[in-house]
């Protein structure tokens, strides 16, 4: 005799829809990343060139988003700001997930005395205000943008190395990671084949949810002139440029705002699209009718 | 008969908030080929500790376990690889002994890829393995959330069995299972320790099960072995005040 199989269902290939979600999201996110990619081709004009003569124009159909208060072209500065902002977006979430995930494997698989040395250290980052510690860290590294992100990658750091690490201690001891050591899985295996893959649904949600924050704080010592300089186009510091203008001329700060704005809304919809991927647990709730 | 397992003065400390705590102390017994030997005892006596122990998945303080006359304690990387294709472990909760990002056949055939067997062989191996444990081919493609806990359980034995093991640890296979299935798993344990003359290790909560299942029985007692014999006797003429306990509380 067996037992009725009635919760017994064919596994659902990933959801239609989550499928139309990641190519939806996840084209919207490649165009931005093709976008800052190829920016230096795709401007309509160039994005350094003063002309006070076109000052602080509307958006017309010469320019498409107005001109700033040198007359150079909003929409080209938008485009050729998305390399700037985009890529050491990328690049410092890259940075800090990596440096991240590793020390918190480390951590959260070995334990003892490493584990409390690194987790001492990152209380210390965690528990100095970030944005104090960046701005300190900019100014004595003097590297421009390059600066910033490093200033950036130390005080975000920690909190991957804790998502991480929280993340191993959780499963580490699971059942099924004791079937793989019994299965002759060494270490290595264990961790790439069997625990990575079931923490990476938090990590890689916090990563892509994060690119927005990342952005806004690279934009934020841009401003402090810790970041990109002058004039370079970055959509941090055009939104800074642009706040005394606010009420007079709004497309100024309007224009690189909204590129913020989607920018960070499709990264996070892709984010929790990732998440819903990566996580099947979370998508049997979902489907699963109650 | 001889001795397959054979464990001597088995020890393990647990320090909660700094003052010791013996989860197992100084546990010895053997157990013989083709044997089902139980391990009974209360929640938290110890039972899953020595077994882990005993698999070498927690580090013993002191003590020796012989596998088939050989030392398996303390054994590093390709040695204790290859005690675990004489040595299995099966679970309490089939659910979470596998991998909810890969599916049951995935699970099964971990051991068979490790130790270097092609894929369609190793495919080919788990289909039958899944036979004897009664389930269907489909199972190898399923993930351990869309099965029931028996199937669960079943598959968690196909992969127990993938390594043609001498000896198998049952930690309270049955306990997280309604009884009807309860029993259904029972027997598929029995009729597989017959066909492969496999030595099992059976631990188990539940003395009526225990008497069904075994010859003889250990019981336990806060990480102490204090009584042992076979299981007619034990459950007939307890000798030890707990064990009557543990008789009168289940029968
Ligand atoms: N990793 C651990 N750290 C600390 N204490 C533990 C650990 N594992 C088990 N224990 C403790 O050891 C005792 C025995 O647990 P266990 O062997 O799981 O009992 P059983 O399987 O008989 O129910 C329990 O009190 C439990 O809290
Ligand atoms: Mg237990």
């Amino acid at each position: 005799m067996r037992e009725k199989k009635t919760i017994v269902r064919k596994q659902k290939a990933p959801g239609k829809g989550i499928k139309l979600k990641l190519i939806l999201w996840g084209s919207l996110a490649l165009l931005i990343l093709l976008t800052a990619a190829f920016a230096p081709y795709i401007t309509p004009h160039d994005p350094y060139e003063q002309d006070l003569g076109r000052a602080l124009w509307a958006p017309c159909r010469e320019y498409l988003l107005g001109t700033d208060r040198y007359g150079r072209d909003m929409l080209s500065r938008v485009i050729m700001g998305a390399r700037t902002s985009v890529f050491s977006a990328v690049l410092l979430v890259l940075i800090t997930t990596v440096t991240g995930s590793v020390a918190g494997t480390v951590c959260g698989y070995h334990g003892g005395k490493l584990d409390t040395f690194l987790m001492r250290v990152s209380d210390v980052f965690l528990a100095f205000p970030g944005m104090v510690f960046a701005i300190a860290a900019a100014s004595v590294l003097k590297g421009g943008l390059f600066g910033a992100v490093a200033a950036l990658a130390l005080i975000s750091w920690p909190k991957y190395a804790r998502i991480v690490r929280s993340q191993v201690m959780a499963i580490k001891n699971a059942p099924y990671m004791e079937a793989a050591r019994l299965a002759g899985s060494g270490t290595v295996k264990i961790i790439f084949r069997h625990m990575l893959p079931n923490i990476a649904g938090p990590v890689v949600t916090t990563a892509v949810l994060d690119m927005g924050t990342m952005m806004m704080e690279i934009a934020g010592l841009s401003f402090l002139g810790l970041g990109a300089a002058p004039p370079a186009a970055e959509w941090g510091s055009m939104m800074s440029n642009g706040r005394s203008m606010l009420q007079t001329s709004p497309w100024v700060i309007l224009a690189p705002g909204c590129a913020i704005f989607l920018t960070v809304m499709i990264f996070n919809l892709l984010g929790d699209t990732v998440r819903d991927l990566l996580d099947p647990r979370q998508r049997k709730k979902e489907e699963l009718p109650l | 008969m001889e001795k397959i397992l054979e464990v001597k003065n088995l020890r393990k400390t647990f320090y909660k908030n700094r003052s010791p705590f013996p989860a197992v102390e100084d546990v010895s017994f053997h157990l013989m080929k083709g044997e089902c030997l139980g391990l009974v005892g209360e929640s938290g006596c110890g039972k899953s500790t020595a077994a882990r122990l005993i698999a070498g998945l927690l580090e013993a303080d002191r003590g020796s376990v012989g596998l088939e006359g050989e030392e398996i304690l303390g054994q590093k990387g390709k040695k204790k690889r290859d005690v675990y294709t004489k040595l299995q472990m099966v679970f309490q909760t089939p659910q979470d002994s596998f991998d909810p990002r890969r599916t049951l056949g995935d699970g099964i055939m971990e051991s068979m890829r490790n130790r270097g067997m092609k894929k369609d062989r190793a495919r080919e191996r788990m289909y039958r393995l899944l036979e004897q444990v009664e389930l269907d081919r489909s199972f190898g493609d399923r993930y351990p959330y869309e099965v029931s806990g028996g199937e669960c359980q079943r598959a968690a034995i196909a992969r127990a069995l993938a390594v043609d093991p001498l000896l198998v640890i049952c930690d309270e296979a049955t306990s997280a299972l309604d009884v009807t299935v309860q029993a259904q798993i029972v027997e598929l344990l029995k009729r597989l320790q017959r066909e492969r003359k496999l030595s099992l290790l059976f631990i188990c909560h539940d003395l009526a099960l225990v008497q069904h299942m075994c010859q003889r029985v250990l019981v336990m007692y806060q990480g102490k072995i204090i009584e042992q014999g076979t299981a007619d006797e034990v459950i007939q003429r307890p000798r030890e005040a707990y064990t009557r306990t543990l008789v009168d509380s289940v029968l």
